[in-house]
């Protein structure tokens, strides 16, 4: 089977061509065939694969195929070696399940979603293209190939935020984020520099494997390395301070918002850092930033959650929060903490997504949880998943988000790094805003009174069952995804931990723990702040209760007390103001000088001037050219008398 | 004996005989003679360099001077009466279509 791993990001490349080179003239079934069974087949080809590496012993468990040599340049040892080559290791059949599995159900999802939709063929063409730019980013085993998949899912990105490219705002959106990835992609190739400079290669296996005898423990060159790796992260995952485009990645379609902005490609940031332990681990101070950016940006994002009142910039906020956990384990050094929950995110989120599109469905394209309400009876099947979703998220204990956060927040606070129970508080704080929001979003969504109109109230329906059983399959993922990862004071194996182990141990990891003190272990410590977190989310569910459901003036007038605050958060703390006044007004100004000045009046008119003179000048030197046969043979005569005279008489005697 | 002098001074007078014939003349088979004039000036500067010298090589030039001009009297022949079919004229001020 190994040798089929290429096909694994190729049935959806070919699906692409298909879907993508035939737009408008392929029959709806047929697009549906092709859009959707290239990606089941990468499926099916994955859970093979995976079943392949499982019966691997786990030191062994490593599947590399290379198709071919990409680049060579220069002599060894200097040599610039990259091939296209696919690694298959526990950590890439993690994500190749995810990206795969979520993907599949979502593409069955999008059939329904995007039914009535001219762009039908255009739609599920990108979605392919994406699901092979994230596989090739997840399978490639060097940087460089890695960066071609990056490169190739901002792409799609683009151009799915964009999809409904009549609408000014989606197309403005697309270009936000393109651009404000760029400037983590910048980040991403200078840190890929570092390490081919210093390390000479570029595959990933030997970059973990030499990364202890080139670098120094906590050196500056591998912390910058780390550093600027982790502003690509910040980039494509959407963290402090350059998560500002995923809110408006929300013009896109919805499954677009589930697969891309928040199940997959908003999270190779942490896949990356994952990939990439071998290094971080090796730098101190680079996972210091990471875990103090993770965490601002996991409260940062809950609070800017609170107040919005679109039903999926709710969910967007709640992304970038629950990106900042992922981000703030990695940077504790658990980057299993921060996969488990990438994963566990992608299932419930995606169902939290899917679930808002399928309420947005029904209600006629409205988006504003203010004029929804009661939708409970309306879209049974609809609510039930997305509440089981919702109770994921919060982690209400024995659903998978449970085990995930609780998690991060033990290896948060038992790292033994600096100021580690500021890093637990911080998650804690934001376990129960995020508790609130949620709670909130569905009170105001699936509870209370029937705020929407009448036209719009006479056309609410559930969603067709293409809609409904990916929600469903995601719902169960959601509930039970959790038992493969529970922690160890339950008595059990945590399976996932053990699957991961290979990936996150080898020598840099072995130099990291002679250097680093642990911190202490309790098992009633974690008990205890278990304990704590439930009690928090429990006590911010009532709260969410009492406001928006008990007691709904109660919110009215407390919002009325606190009207700054509610207007800084309604309006995301004026960021995109901010960088408005800072970054953008500045570069239009700048640009103007370039156009108006530079290069209107300095290029142009230099450029131009010369012209103008070559052209005055040849226009008064081509009346010589007379046609006149013998004019040309006196004037060619006389020269050559005055050139034998000078001749003659020059040389000679002067 | 004639000096060698007496050769180019007659060279001088045909070459200076071709040239206003070249830049006077309107009639293009005239000029084509004067130009005709000029090459066997320089083939007569040829013969007396050889001959004052005592070398074949002069003789030898002159044989592939007189070889090409044959050739190419041939081509401009040619070449004039095919003008003169098109514009029924060989004056050659006539023919200043290329200007400006």
């Amino acid at each position: 089977m190994a040798e089929y791993l290429f096909l694994v990001p190729l049935f959806p490349l070919i699906g692409f061509l298909i879907n993508g080179l035939l737009i408008g003239r392929l029959p709806k079934p047929l697009i549906t065939l092709i859009g959707c069974g290239s990606v089941g087949l990468s499926l099916l080809l994955s859970c093979s694969l995976f079943f392949e590496l499982k019966a691997l012993a786990p030191e062994a468990r490593q599947i590399t195929q290379t198709l071919f040599t990409w680049i060579s340049v220069g002599q060894s040892p200097d040599q610039f070696h990259v091939s296209i080559g696919y690694l298959l290791d526990p950590l890439s059949a993690v994500m190749i399940l995810v990206v795969t599995g979520v993907g599949f159900l979502i593409h069955i999802y999008s059939i329904g979603y995007m039914a009535h939709d001219n762009g039908y063929g255009r739609y599920f063409a990108y979605m392919n293209l994406f699901t092979f730019a994230m596989l090739t980013l997840v399978l490639a085993d060097n940087f460089l190939f890695l960066f071609v998949g990056w490169e190739g899912v901002g792409l799609c990105s683009y151009l799915l935020i964009g999809f409904w490219y009549e609408k000014k705002s989606a197309s403005d959106a697309g270009k936000k984020a393109f651009i404000v990835n760029r400037i983590g992609d910048f980040g991403f190739l200078v840190g890929i520099f570092i390490i081919f400079w210093s390390v000479k290669s570029l595959d990933f296996m030997t970059v973990a494997a030499r990364a202890p005898e080139v670098f120094v423990f906590g050196g500056s060159l591998v912390t910058a390395a780390c550093l600027m790796l982790f502003l690509g992260a910040t980039g494509k995952s959407a963290q402090l301070p350059l998560y500002i485009w995923l809110p408006d990645a929300m013009e896109g379609p919805t499954p677009v918002s589930a697969l891309i902005h928040a199940a997959t490609m908003v999270t190779a940031g942490v896949y990356l850092l994952a990939r990439t332990n071998a290094l971080f681990i090796m730098a101190p101070d680079a996972l210091m930033v990471v875990a103090i950016i993770g965490a601002l940006t996991a409260l940062f994002a809950a609070t800017i959650g609170l107040a919005q009142n679109d039903i999926k910039r709710v969910l967007a906020y709640s992304t970038v929060s629950q990106l900042g956990y992922m981000f703030l384990a990695c940077g504790v050094a658990a980057f299993t903490a921060g996969i488990f929950h990438l994963m566990i995110h992608a299932f419930f989120k995606a169902l939290l997504f899917l679930g808002a599109g399928s309420v947005i469905h029904a209600m006629s394209n409205e988006q504003d949880m203010r004029n929804m309400g009661g939708l409970k009876k309306y879209l049974p099947i609809t609510f039930s998943t997305m509440f089981v979703a919702t109770l994921t998220i919060t982690g209400i204990p024995l659903f998978a988000g449970f085990f995930s956060k609780d998690e991060i927040l033990w290896k948060a606070f038992s790292s033994g790094t600096n100021g580690a129970w500021y890093f637990w508080l911080i998650g804690f704080v934001t376990a129960g805003l995020t508790a609130f929001y949620m709670f909130r979003l569905v009170y105001l969504t699936f509870y209370g009174k029937e705020r929407m109109d009448s036209k719009t109230k006479s056309h609410i329906h559930e969603s067709p069952r293409t809609m409904t059983v990916p929600l469903m399959a995601l719902a169960v993922l959601s509930a039970i995804g959790g038992f493969i990862g529970m922690p160890h004071i339950f008595g059990v194996t945590n399976y996932f931990e053990e699957w991961l182990s290979p990936v996150m141990s080898g020598p840099a990891h072995d130099m990291a723990e002679h250097a680093l003190a642990s911190g202490g272990h309790s098992a009633t410590m974690e008990w205890l702040l278990m304990a704590a977190s439930v009690v928090l989310v429990l006590v911010s569910i009532w709260m969410a209760y009492y406001f928006y459901r008990k007691n709904t003036q109660a919110s009215t007038s407390l919002a009325e007390k606190f009207l700054g605050i509610k207007t800084t958060l309604e309006n995301k703390y004026y960021v995109d103001e901010f960088y408005g006044a800072v970054v953008i007004r500045p570069v239009i100004y700048f640009s103007l000088f370039l156009w108006k000045f530079v290069d209107v009046i300095l290029i142009d008119g230099t450029l131009n001037g010369l012209a103008k003179l070559w052209r005055d000048v040849s226009d008064a030197l081509r009346y010589s050219q007379s046609g006149q046969l013998r004019s040309y043979a006196t004037i060619f005569t006389v020269g050559v008398v005055l050139l034998i005279a000078w001749i003659v008489f020059g040389i000679n005697h002067g | 004996m004639v000096p060698t002098s007496a050769y180019l001074i007659l060279a001088i007078i045909l070459f200076g005989i071709g040239t206003v014939g070249v830049l006077i003349t309107r009639n293009m088979i005239v000029l084509f003679m004067s130009i005709e004039i000029m090459l066997n000036a320089a083939n007569m500067v040829l013969i007396a360099f050889s001959k004052a010298l005592n070398l074949v090589d002069g003789h030898v030039i002159v044989f592939l001077v007189l070889t090409i001009a044959a050739a190419e009297a041939a081509v401009g022949l040619a070449m004039i009466v095919m003008v003169y079919r098109n514009r029924e004229t060989v004056n050659v001020d006539r023919f200043s279509l290329m200007k400006w």
